[in-house]
């Protein structure tokens, strides 16, 4: 690797950064200022301090099925995770993923020892540029998770989970943690806004929280069924509203609400679903930008690239295989080949990032015809972090899927009825079609079209203290039958008395199915009761 | 700025804590899996790690999620030829418009679940609760190992064992017993002599004072030089004394028929019976010796290779496996010390005189040493549904029979295939109940 000394400004054309596909530390850190100072000052990203990890493809494995996360408590499932994953990459069936980042700060991404320094330099610009800033800037991220509190909040976890199973047995926690985790979808938070976290401050409350437990009881529970008096009935029934009111119903967020008001799970418990839930909230954005992540992060790598070659810092070969594996990622199958897997968000992602850069600088009749606002106003740095930092997937499609895309992937409506043994086609890629492929398209995204609207709705709180949860069905969509049984019983499990299901056509708000009743005293739950 | 940390040298396998756990979940399942593997293996097989398929509704993680059903609507790439308002008919295996993929992304359809199994796990799980029963005997006369501990204190012993710490306590006892003066006073003189000596001009009372100072002085240096600081009778030593350990020694023998009645597939069958045990052996016991005896009309003893893989055919006389038996006990399995074990596998056919010094060998010589004898018959498909279900057999077998009732240490089992091996193998081993 020969690096000739350069004396003069930066008129010259600078010398490579590296030749050949074996990397060592220096050149690491040589390519990685070179990456950062295109970062700063061509595309003005704002980003984490970066810790970048070199590991070895085995550590990749295990940081994989940890969920990527760097610390992470043990269970079962992700042994279960781990064993499958490991048997596809022994077969081949699946590469390994070659960049795995967290969303904390400092921000950690990981890097396989195996990969060329040509991968290297993608994937820095990639995790390290790419990421890093969506994380730091999008609203949503900023909203819900607390990227500097992350990594010692699961530090905590990890251990306190390893406290309780020995205080308590493995067993015991499993159980706990098995049924946290069915409900991790319905663990979040999702409309109320609730104050920018700070994991480190919840630490230090949680013990005081601990003591306040056990120190009272909750009122709530104070009724006992009893047969009333007619004149006391009217009193009791007001009583009860209150109660009602006090709980908050109707509650989205099933474990928070079981973790505050189950009247027979001890501390340590509550404190474990507080653990599972904090944790799916962390990943909750997650899940509602992945078009926009990578799409965002693939344009930062292929611009900066791009611009690295262009400066003569990396030479073609580089160049040429940093393509070779950017056109793998944004392959987008049609339907019919048997390669189809679903929508690649790289793919979209990255389209659609680089049509916004088309439409600001390049923009034709049509463009100004649907994006007045942003057509031809040549500043597309700023208009694609804005884009960045203020929407999500669902809103960004929206307002930026332009019809050209939709023509270059022909993209298609259509829809498909149960009762209909035919699918029928809506829209297509043509003038008439665009909006409502759009739409549709967005709607895809909505993270309420994909998960079950599911919440509690009441508890009986005279009676049997059976909790109710009502199921919001949209256009006669049902839940997974065995699935839906599986966990109700967990539910039932964790507050330690009888809980259903119904199923409410939200439309027309007939109740269409109601899943059975057990009580608790029958089977699955293992717990006493603590009054 | 970056922080470039190398990672590779970390601790790896953090999985495999979860890996375990999993494992343990899964353990019923898994080992009704591994079961039923077993019998597909080849017996070369058998020894080695196992791929391990069991369904997935056992260890699943159970989530409220959509199924199929109701009003969707979608949208894909990659239009060719439809327009509005077209009908396509859906494809039988439900995916509509196209190839859909079949499997779940997180393997939680309705594929089984297919992992790998490492050796030892798999023979964990394997042979998880048998054991030799009466595994009692110790040896009684010989104790080979033995075992140090520490008792207390004594006079003699090797510089390495010395007690530092009695040591000097005894000699600080002595020494302040016999008065021995301390630095400390000769220290207080002497400056006050040297003082007195460099001086010229001493009068009498100054001189008188020097004199008995001199004198004091050399009484104390002669006093010290006479009690010695440590004397060999201070010295204590370390005392470690000797336990025996007992040691359970066990040895099996294994005879097997190789004559020409046994045909390929019940010699396959015992190879695999032994296979099994010889396994079993080796992962449950360290010190367990095994013999391999293998008989035709003759008997011999042989190597492990031998005995697996030879190809030997000849008559049958079984009682000579017996005897061989027997005379390897003698020469190198003293009975007081060794716990013995025999397992036989035949096809139940004998030279039609031997079957009753069979009975007399194994009644009066072979059983009363033993601590378990088993014998396995092997039988085929035909005679399995003749004998398999009552408790008749071959001629060895109606030889042996009175010897069951007897003997509480003697056991006898037919085997007729595969599946029946591993069966019969549990009930021979089966953790008695304490």
């Amino acid at each position: 690797m020969t690096k000739k000394a350069t004396r003069r400004k930066a008129s010259r054309p600078k010398s490579l950064l590296y030749d050949g596909s074996e990397w060592d530390f220096e050149t690491m850190q040589r390519t990685y200022a070179a990456i950062e100072e295109i970062a700063r000052d061509d595309l003005g990203l704002d980003v984490y301090p970066n810790q970048i990890e070199i590991i070895s493809s085995e550590q990749m494995l295990d940081a994989y099925c940890s969920i990527g996360m760097p610390l992470m408590y043990q269970h079962w499932s992700f042994g279960k995770r781990f064993v499958r994953e490991e048997e596809l990459y022994r077969k081949g069936y699946q590469g390994l993923a070659y960049e795995i980042v967290i969303n904390s700060s400092p921000c950690i991404s990981y890097y396989m020892e195996e990969n060329t320094m040509a991968m290297q330099t993608l994937v820095m610009a990639h995790a390290a540029f790419g990421h890093n800033h969506f994380f730091k800037n999008n609203y949503l991220f900023q909203q819900w998770t607390d990227a500097e509190g992350i990594l010692d909040y699961l530090e905590f976890a990890k251990h306190y989970i390893a406290d309780c199973e020995e205080r308590h047995g493995t067993t015991a926690v499993e159980d706990i943690l098995d049924a946290a985790h069915a409900l991790m979808d319905q663990g979040v938070f999702r409309y109320r806004r609730s104050p920018k976290p700070n994991l480190r401050e919840q630490e230090k409350r949680r013990r005081e929280r601990e003591a306040y437990y056990e120190r009272h009881y909750n009122d709530l529970w104070r009724t006992l069924p009893e047969t009333k008096a007619d004149e006391e009935a009217g009193a009791d029934e007001k009583e009860l509203a209150e109660r009602k009111k006090q709980l908050k119903l109707p509650e989205e967020n099933i474990l928070y609400f079981i973790q505050k008001n189950s009247p027979t799970l001890e501390v340590w418990q509550r404190e474990l679903l507080r653990i599972v839930r904090n944790i799916a909230q962390y990943f909750y954005p997650q899940k509602q930008t992945k078009v926009m992540n990578e799409g965002c992060a693939t344009f930062v790598h292929h611009y900066i690239t791009s611009k690295l070659f262009d400066e003569g810092l990396i030479s073609e070969g580089v160049l040429l295989e940093i393509l070779h594996s950017h056109s793998n990622v944004v392959a987008q199958p049609s339907f019919d080949d048997p390669r189809y897997s679903g929508i690649n968000p790289y793919a979209l992602g990255f389209a659609m990032m680089q049509d916004i850069k088309r439409i600001c600088t390049e923009p034709d009749e049509e463009d100004r015809a649907w994006f007045p606002a942003i057509a031809g106003t040549g500043d597309w740095r700023a208009i694609l972090k804005d884009a960045w930092a203020n929407y999500r997937d669902e809103s960004f499609i929206k307002q930026f899927l332009s019809p050209k895309l939709i023509r270059d992937f022909k993209l298609f409506r259509f829809t498909d009825d149960t009762k209909d043994d035919h699918v029928t086609v809506r829209e297509i890629h043509n003038e008439r079609g665009y909006e409502e492929v759009r739409n549709a398209l967005a709607r895809s995204y909505e993270i309420s079209a994909v998960e079950p609207d599911i919440q509690i709705v009441d508890v009986d709180l005279q009676g049997d203290r059976e909790l109710v949860l009502r199921h919001g069905v949209r256009n006669d969509v049902p839940l997974a039958d065995k699935a839906r049984d599986d966990v109700l019983a967990y539910v039932r499990q964790l507050w330690g008395y009888g809980a259903r299901l119904e199923g409410v056509d939200l439309e027309s708000g007939k109740t269409l199915y109601t899943s059975p009743t057990a009580k608790a005293a029958d089977g699955d739950a293992a717990f006493d009761m603590t009054f | 700025m970056a922080h470039l940390i190398d990672r590779r040298l970390n601790p790896r396998d953090k999985s495999l804590g979860n890996r375990q756990r999993f494992l343990r979940r899964a353990r019923a399942q898994i080992k009704e899996a591994v079961d039923k593997a077993i019998n597909d293996r080849n017996v070369a097989d058998v020894g080695t790690g196992g791929k391990i398929s069991i369904p997935s509704r056992g260890i699943g993680e159970p989530r409220f999620r959509h199924a199929s059903g109701g009003r969707r609507e979608r949208v894909l790439p990659g239009n060719k030829e439809f327009v509005p308002g077209d009908r396509i008919a859906k494809p039988q295996d439900g995916a509509a418009g196209g190839a859909g993929k079949k499997g779940s992304d997180q393997g939680e359809g309705e594929d089984d679940f297919v992992f790998a199994l490492t050796r030892d796990e798999f023979l964990d799980l394997f042979f998880d609760d048998l054991e030799l029963p009466d595994l009692v005997k110790t040896s009684l006369k010989e104790t080979f190992s033995y075992k140090s501990y520490r008792a207390g204190f004594t006079n003699s012993g090797t510089p390495a064992n010395l007690n530092v710490l009695r040591t000097m306590r005894n000699s600080i006892g002595r020494r302040i017993a016999m008065r021995r003066p301390i630095v400390a006073r000769l220290e207080e003189l002497a400056p006050e002599i040297e003082e007195l000596q460099v001086r010229n001009d001493l009068d009498i009372a100054l001189q008188r004072r020097l004199a008995e100072l001199s004198l004091e002085y050399e009484e104390l240096e002669r006093r010290r030089a006479a009690v010695p600081y440590i004397d060999p009778i201070d010295i204590r030593y370390n005392r470690f004394e000797q336990r025996p350990q007992p040691k359970t020694k066990a040895v099996m023998f294994c005879l097997m028929d190789v004559s020409g009645s046994m045909g390929q597939h019940e010699k396959d069958l015992a190879k695999r019976f032994f296979i099994l045990l010889h396994l079993f052996l080796q992962r449950r016991y360290e010190k367990v010796e095994i013999v391999f005896i293998r008989h035709t009309h003759q008997a011999q003893e042989v190597e492990e290779e031998a005995f697996f893989y030879g190809q030997e055919t000849g008559g049958t006389v079984v009682s000579t496996a017996l005897k061989e038996m027997l005379q390897v006990i003698e020469a190198r399995y003293p009975v007081a010390e060794w716990n013995i074990y025999g397992a036989q596998a035949s096809d139940g056919d004998n030279f039609s005189d031997d079957t009753g010094r069979c009975i007399d060998l194994l009644s009066s010589r072979v059983l009363p040493i033993c601590q378990y004898y088993a014998y396995v018959e092997i039988l085929d498909q035909r005679e399995f549904q003749i004998f398999g279900s009552s408790n008749n057999g071959k001629e060895l077998w109606r030889g042996y029979q009175p010897l069951e009732t007897a003997w509480p240490n003697f056991s006898m089992k037919h085997i007729a295939e595969v599946g029946h091996i591993y069966p019969v193998f549990r009930e021979l081993f089966a953790k008695q109940s304490a």
